[in-house]
């Protein structure tokens, strides 16, 4: 949880980036994971492949059935997490995904795999807080953080039920929709933020739909974190396995435009 | 419904939507405030007498209802050719593929759309398997001039043209999918994409009595007309109630609809039949026989699926049936003992699809020949005095294409 936290800095926004575990293949994840860091990511959010995501746009879609196609099983994933641990203690992995691979041998197994593999924080996308019990009491106990999604449908009146038990940073989902399609026009960002700041104290995070570093440069100013994954998976499905460098590269526009974003 | 013993069946789900652990709301959060919602405005519905004056108008002038219930005297007499001395059950079928559109499924859409009036939505989208829930939908939407989506698994329109142009003469578009096994389960999640993207004008007719809550409640109770006709045609026409019941599953909407209100009856045996494909231990859609518990598309349920909690891919003959999920209230019956779960296969279903043509002069579809299977299976070691009723829930013309390629006939 404190690795989670002291990763937004007081004077920028945080870049959290988002891959799609054991694609193209599980072998290559590691590699792809370090050049997330070396491009300047504050926050890694490790996609956990569903055979059915229904809250994603065909970039994570396919990226999704590339990595189930090259096998990759739960065990993989955690293995990924591991390694990556051991390479890099510092920067908090946030594992993302869906209810039923996260559940199917029941939430506590789910988080000592956690917590034996270091991650901080899981994103459950279809595990509103109606049912949290599923899942989220297991992990709060063993202070693995469970990540809030604010979404443009979320009113005054819906708020607080959202904050209730929400750790890590509250995630606002810009858009009414599946990843990486359009983005969300800026003013209304702004006007949502500034909403939910005033509810928490949570650091807030804005994604989807935010592709080039002028986007990202733009949430920077308002939020405390702005996160990318469509366009990150899109690199990996271009490059496959020689990806990592193109990841890097791109990422690292992205943090230097975030880094610039607040010195004007 | 209030008036329920507590030890009653019928007192599912609970405030949360949860059948025993089955059921639920697992949608992602921007779906959330519309679910909730769309519970507000039903409960709303539920206490106008309006909603169901309206409801029950349509069902009688507009579907057909009440569909007969018929003896099946050639089927039984077959059976008994066959069957020991003194067995071989009476047959009766309800008779719900004469409704308007050739399948229960439009019980449950006038419903639906009579809910999105209220709610002011402007837009309709669904899902559709074997093409019937799509063309009922379809059909309300014409006949309350809503504009109208139908999400349908490329496999599934292969398999089902001629409902892809009755759908599109009724003035709904056809989304083709194309990801994943490209079936029922596809279609729905990209009916989910298409919700979560346009909340705000929009409403999702679900098919069967799955997904999250309200659905599975909604659903059933729409379709629930098909079991209240049964009990009481049955007792005018017998004095007695049947002692067994027999419906096909897919998400198990005419099931349920069938089986709900005789649960409280102790003497009724009921049995729900999935599509056991090629066989239970090769590709088949029976999620009870060959699944296990889980989440997807907004409910916990019993799914088909590998020991990672990954969706592992359905068969069936019956494109109806071809899907790796069933309705959560099943899976709590099933669990509770109430109701008996078996399955029948392709080979099945197709004899007994003629089986039904040459001695009732009824062609089904595919959906309720896995039922007439089963029956035929059960009605041999029952008396002669005991009555089995099936539920008759689709009729076959949308069917003889498939079949006539599994029997190698050129149409």
């Amino acid at each position: 949880m404190t690795r989670l936290s002291q990763s937004f800095p007081a004077d920028r926004a945080a870049l959290v980036a988002f891959v799609t575990a054991g694609d193209p293949t599980p072998t290559d994840t590691g590699a792809i994971l370090d050049a997330l860091v070396d491009g300047g990511a504050d926050i890694i959010e490790l996609g956990m492949p569903f055979t059915d995501p229904m809250a994603d746009g065909p970039s994570i879609q396919e990226a999704d059935i590339r990595s189930l196609a090259a096998g990759t099983k739960t065990a993989d994933i955690f293995n990924m997490a591991k390694e990556f641990r051991q390479r890099n203690p510092d920067t908090p992995l946030v594992l993302m995904g869906y209810a039923n691979p996260m559940t199917i041998r029941g939430s506590e197994w789910f988080a000592d795999a956690c917590v034996d593999a270091g991650v901080d924080a899981v994103i459950c996308v279809d595990i509103p807080v109606e049912e949290d019990e599923s899942l989220g009491d297991a992990l709060r106990a063993k202070d693995v953080a469970v990540i809030r999604l604010a979404t443009p449908t979320t009113d005054a009146e819906r708020l607080p039920t959202i904050l209730n038990n929400a750790s890590g940073f509250l995630y606002y989902v810009s858009v009414a929709g599946i990843t990486g399609q359009q983005q969300a026009a800026q003013a209304s960002i702004e006007e949502a933020v500034a909403r939910l700041k005033a509810g928490t104290a949570l650091p807030v995070a804005v994604g989807f739909g935010v592709r080039t570093p002028e986007q990202a440069a733009d949430i920077a100013r308002v939020a405390d974190g702005v996160v990318v994954g469509s366009a990150i998976v899109e690199i990996v499905g271009k490059y496959g396995k020689d990806a990592a460098p193109h990841v890097r590269d791109y990422v690292k526009s992205l943090s230097d435009a975030i880094r610039a974003a607040r010195e004007v | 419904m209030n008036d329920l013993p507590p030890n009653s069946y019928r007192n599912q789900p609970d405030e949360r939507g949860h059948f025993g652990e089955f059921g639920g709301r697992y949608v992602a959060e921007t779906l959330m405030p519309l679910i909730l919602d769309l519970e507000k405005h039903y409960r709303a519905a539920q206490a106008d007498p309006a909603f169901e004056e309206q409801f029950n108008d349509l069902l009688e002038h507009y579907v057909g209802r009440p569909s007969p219930l018929y003896y099946a005297e050639r089927l039984t007499d077959h059976v008994r050719e066959t069957a020991p001395e003194g067995k071989g059950a009476q047959i009766w079928f309800k008779r719900d593929e004469l409704n308007h559109t050739g399948a229960h499924k439009i019980n449950n859409c006038i419903g639906q759309i009579l809910l999105a009036l209220r709610m002011g939505k402007t837009r309709i989208i669904a899902e559709t398997g074997a093409g019937q829930h799509g063309v009922a939908t379809a059909t309300v939407c014409a006949r309350f001039n809503l504009p109208c989506t139908i999400f349908m698994g490329a496999t599934d329109i292969e398999r089902q043209k001629p409902n892809i142009f009755r759908m599109k003469l009724l003035g709904a578009e056809v989304v083709s999918v194309t990801s994943g096994s490209a079936t029922l389960k596809d279609a729905m999640n990209e009916a989910l994409r298409d919700w979560v993207a346009n909340v705000h004008d929009t409403f999702y007719i679900i098919g069967t009595a799955a997904g999250p809550h309200p659905y599975p409640e909604l659903v059933r109770d729409f379709q629930s007309v098909i079991g209240k006709e049964a009990r009481a045609q049955m007792l005018a026409r017998t004095g007695r109630l049947p002692d067994l019941l027999v419906a096909a599953i897919g998400g198990g909407s005419n099931a349920i609809g069938l089986f709900h209100p005789f649960l409280d009856d102790p003497d009724v045996k009921m049995l729900g039949i999935e599509a056991a494909g090629h066989g239970l231990d090769k590709q088949h859609a029976a999620s009870l026989a060959g699944g296990g518990p889980g989440i997807l598309h907004g409910n916990k349920t019993y799914l088909l699926q590998d020991e990672d909690g990954q969706i592992t891919e359905a068969h069936s003959i019956s494109a109806g049936l071809d899907y790796p999920g069933i309705g959560p209230e099943h899976s709590w019956l099933k669990e509770s003992g109430r109701v008996d779960y078996d399955s029948a296969t392709d080979t099945e279903a197709l004899d007994a699809f003629q089986l039904l043509c040459r001695t009732e002069g009824i062609i089904p579809a595919l959906e309720p020949s896995h039922a007439i299977a089963a029956v035929v299976r059960e009605a041999v070691k029952m008396d002669r005095d005991q009555i089995i009723l099936a539920n008759l829930c689709g009729r076959g013309d949308k069917d003889i294409f498939t079949v006539a390629e599994a029997l190698g006939t050129e149409i």
